[in-house]
């Protein structure tokens, strides 16, 4: 288990992260989502131990770290946004070395090389060097490094920045895997849906502060609206009496916008047939309907007054 | 921590041994500079393939007497003599291809030799030079002196001219009013001794080499001994211009150590290194420890080759050498610990390292010898520690010097690795950039 609380990093006078709280538990995979700069990969790192927060504390499995050589160290395993490789060596080397990092040295080193190639598919290509990989290789051999010493907590910093649709879906395969092993897994990315494929728990992050933490449901509750009805009319939306469409029963939200009329709901099944039925009755047939669900960067949106692409 | 460390060392050795550009400039750069510097100044001590001076002779008199001093100019081991005509003299000069030519004018003969005993007035041998060769043209005019000297001598004491020249002399100074009666006296004793001597000769038809028929001849010989490490040891170019060589290319590794722990902190590595549970003495430390072994490496290899194509000896102390090459290796770890420190980012950063390391290597000698520095610059050259890693592998090379020698140069290039060590320390940024 994880916790981090009151976790605080000042650069200056800009306040990179602010009274930062974090708690994951074995088997969950934890969501940092927030544009870039919004104080990920420093909260990341405090809780690696690479920096000292301003204030706050971490501790890993009840304990903190108190010192560079401090064993509690061996608990976690850090997967930077950079592609942390030795291009020039072989991926075999660069693990072996890695590994020696965490004293796994002989046998017990090459055993958690194999065990960690072959997860992440990589175990026909050790022994060529890295500058050979393409994009996605690097990534997974980015993660295979961090497990060599079977760490209980992973951290992953953007782990999936610049790799292609497959090696993306290898690498989630990847985490789900040592999801089911029992592993606490902090995911850090600006990529809503990988937020809402992978996470449990998913912390909204921005300016350094949290803005939300909570499951994926839980987040969606927090919206006026959970589904959106965009319903193109048959003759145009002209004259259609909007006040009367959003006192139906569910409807929570209605605007015009051309030849079209964008209702929210929160019950899908429920609110649409009515909603269909009154505009049939006033005389404002429809020609087609599309429900569009509400989404995290809705729940960033409305958290924080802007975009998650435009952050 | 003893795996660890040993990866990390084995990785940083590994990383050099598949870096072509590192094995060249290491390797390949110093020993082939090193090898044209050792050749064009001096190469191996006994001279036999030093380049000759090249003089041109202009003999506009073609007597006896000049014919005799272009044979002896020409029989200078230094000089590379040949005949021209004037303008082509002068040209040759101005254009560089010859250093400096002599112009023997027109009655040289006869008026050195009348030079040579009476009152007239003396003729003039032009030289002319390149400015940019001083020291040839002192050189030249040296032995110039000596071979006129021998050759007008020679004839006056035995050659037709100079028995001529007596006959006139004799009857000049018998029509000669001028003269004091003693002093007319003495001259006529004195060149009619010398008549004399030409008329036995001439009855015995043999030259006397052993007295003045030879001319006067220079009253002493040279023995040049180039003083090093013990008799029958000659200097050796090749070891001072591999010392600087080694001494710059090293640095230029130390460089490259510390502009790679900047490149892996922006590559990430440095998180993932820090996030183990590593001391930062093991971090840092096994990277010092990986530069002094590649730098001691470098060294080694250099001299192998010196030693093996250009006869280049540890005529001293192997132990000295060896502890000179050990703490001069320590003190590059030291230098690229610091130069990690300098700056933000690689680039920045090694172009203030190359400017440093060359203005190091510039005052240390390494390019051109301390001793053409003047005095006060030898002194402040003992500032910069390639002075003493460059006095330390001379005096265990071509000098011979004994263990004691290399005392000194080993604890100031060590006081040097532990100076920037703890710099570098101080300085280092272990967090940021996250």
């Amino acid at each position: 288990m994880l916790e981090a609380y009151g976790l605080r990093k000042a650069y200056g006078s800009v306040v990179a992260v602010d009274n930062v709280s974090i708690r994951a538990d074995a088997g969950q995979i934890l969501g940092l989502l927030g544009p870039n700069g919004a104080g990920k990969t420093t909260t990341v790192s405090m809780i690696a131990g690479l920096m000292r927060p301003d204030s706050g504390s971490v501790k890993i499995e009840g304990r903190p770290i108190v010192a560079d050589t401090d064993v509690t160290k061996r608990r976690i395993g850090l997967v930077p946004q950079d592609l942390a490789l030795f291009d020039e060596l072989p991926a075999r080397d660069n693990l072996l070395l890695f590994a020696a990092l965490y004293g796994l040295a002989g046998a017990a080193a090459n055993r958690a090389i194999a065990e960690a190639l072959k997860l992440v598919g990589l175990a026909d290509r050790a022994r060529d060097r890295v500058r050979t990989y393409s994009g996605g290789m690097k990534r997974r051999l980015n993660l295979a490094a961090a497990l060599l010493h079977d760490p209980q907590i992973l951290l992953l910093d953007e782990p999936t920045v610049g790799v292609d649709p497959q090696s993306r879906n290898a690498i989630f395969d990847n985490l789900e895997a040592l999801k089911q092993k029992g592993k606490t897994l902090v995911y850090t990315t600006h990529y809503m849906e990988e937020a809402e494929r992978l996470c449990d728990r998913i912390i909204i992050i921005d300016h350094g502060k949290v803005a939300a933490d909570d499951t994926l449901e839980g987040l969606y509750r927090l919206l006026p609206v959970s589904n959106l009805l965009v319903i193109e009319l048959e003759n145009g939306a002209g004259g259609l009496p909007v006040e009367e469409l959003r006192a139906v029963t569910g409807v929570r939200s209605a605007e015009l916008n051309g030849g079209t009329v964008r209702v929210g709901v929160h019950n899908l099944a429920a609110d649409t047939p009515p909603v269909l039925q009154w505009l049939v009755d006033r005389g404002h047939p429809y020609r087609h309907v599309v429900s569009e669900r509400a989404d995290l960067e809705t729940v960033f949106l409305t958290l924080t007054g802007r975009s998650l692409r435009d952050a | 921590m003893i795996t660890a460390l040993r990866a990390l060392v084995r990785k940083d050795i590994q990383l050099f041994l598949v870096d072509r550009r590192a094995l060249l400039m290491s390797f390949v750069v110093p020993i082939t500079i090193a090898s044209f510097f050792g050749y064009v100044f001096g190469g191996h001590g006994d001279q036999s393939d030093a380049s000759r001076i090249p003089v041109l002779v202009v003999d506009q008199d073609r007597s006896a007497i000049s014919r005799e001093v272009v044979n002896r100019l020409s029989s200078e081991k230094s000089l590379e003599v040949k005949p021209a005509g004037a303008e082509e003299a002068r040209e040759a000069v101005r254009k560089g291809s010859a250093t400096a030519a002599v112009v023997i004018p027109q009655n040289f003969g006869e008026d050195a030799g009348a030079a040579f005993f009476g009152p007239r007035s003396k003729p003039e041998i032009g030289v002319l030079y390149d400015p940019s060769h001083t020291a040839e043209r002192a050189m030249v005019q040296g032995m110039l002196q000596g071979d006129v000297m021998q050759a007008v001598s020679q004839e006056m004491f035995s050659g037709a001219t100079g028995r001529q020249l007596v006959k006139d002399s004799l009857a000049e100074i018998e029509r000669s009013r001028g003269l004091k009666p003693d002093t007319k006296k003495t001259l006529t004793d004195l060149l009619g001794s010398v008549e004399r001597l030409n008329e036995q000769q001439d009855a015995t038809g043999t030259t006397s080499d052993g007295a003045l028929g030879g001319g006067l001849k220079m009253p002493f010989t040279t023995r040049e001994e180039a003083v090093t490490a013990s008799t029958n040891i000659q200097y050796n170019g090749y070891a001072h211009a591999f010392a600087g060589m080694v001494v710059q290319f090293v640095l230029f590794l130390g460089i490259d150590v510390g502009i790679g722990l900047l490149q892996q902190r922006q590559r990430g590595l440095w998180k993932r290194f820090r996030a183990a549970p590593l001391s930062r003495a093991v971090l840092l430390g096994s990277r010092a420890l990986s530069a002094a072994i590649l730098a001691f490496l470098v060294v080694l290899v250099n001299f192998l080759f010196a030693r093996v194509v250009f006869g280049v000896r540890v005529e001293g102390s192997m132990a000295g050498f060896l502890a000179v090459s050990a703490a001069f290796s320590l003190m590059t770890a030291g230098f690229g610990m610091l130069v990690a420190t300098l700056g933000k980012t690689p680039d920045a950063t090694r172009g203030l390292s190359i400017l440093a390391t060359l203005l190091a290597v510039m005052l240390g000698g390494a390019w051109i010898p301390m001793f053409l520095f003047p005095e006060w610059l030898q002194k402040a050259s003992l500032i910069v520690p390639t002075s003493w890693a460059m006095n330390g592998l001379e005096a265990m090379t071509w000098r011979g010097l004994g263990l004691s020698a290399a005392w000194a140069p080993v604890l100031v290039l060590a006081g040097f690795a532990v100076a920037f060590g703890l710099i570098a320390l101080a300085r280092f940024r272990w967090e940021g950039e996250v």
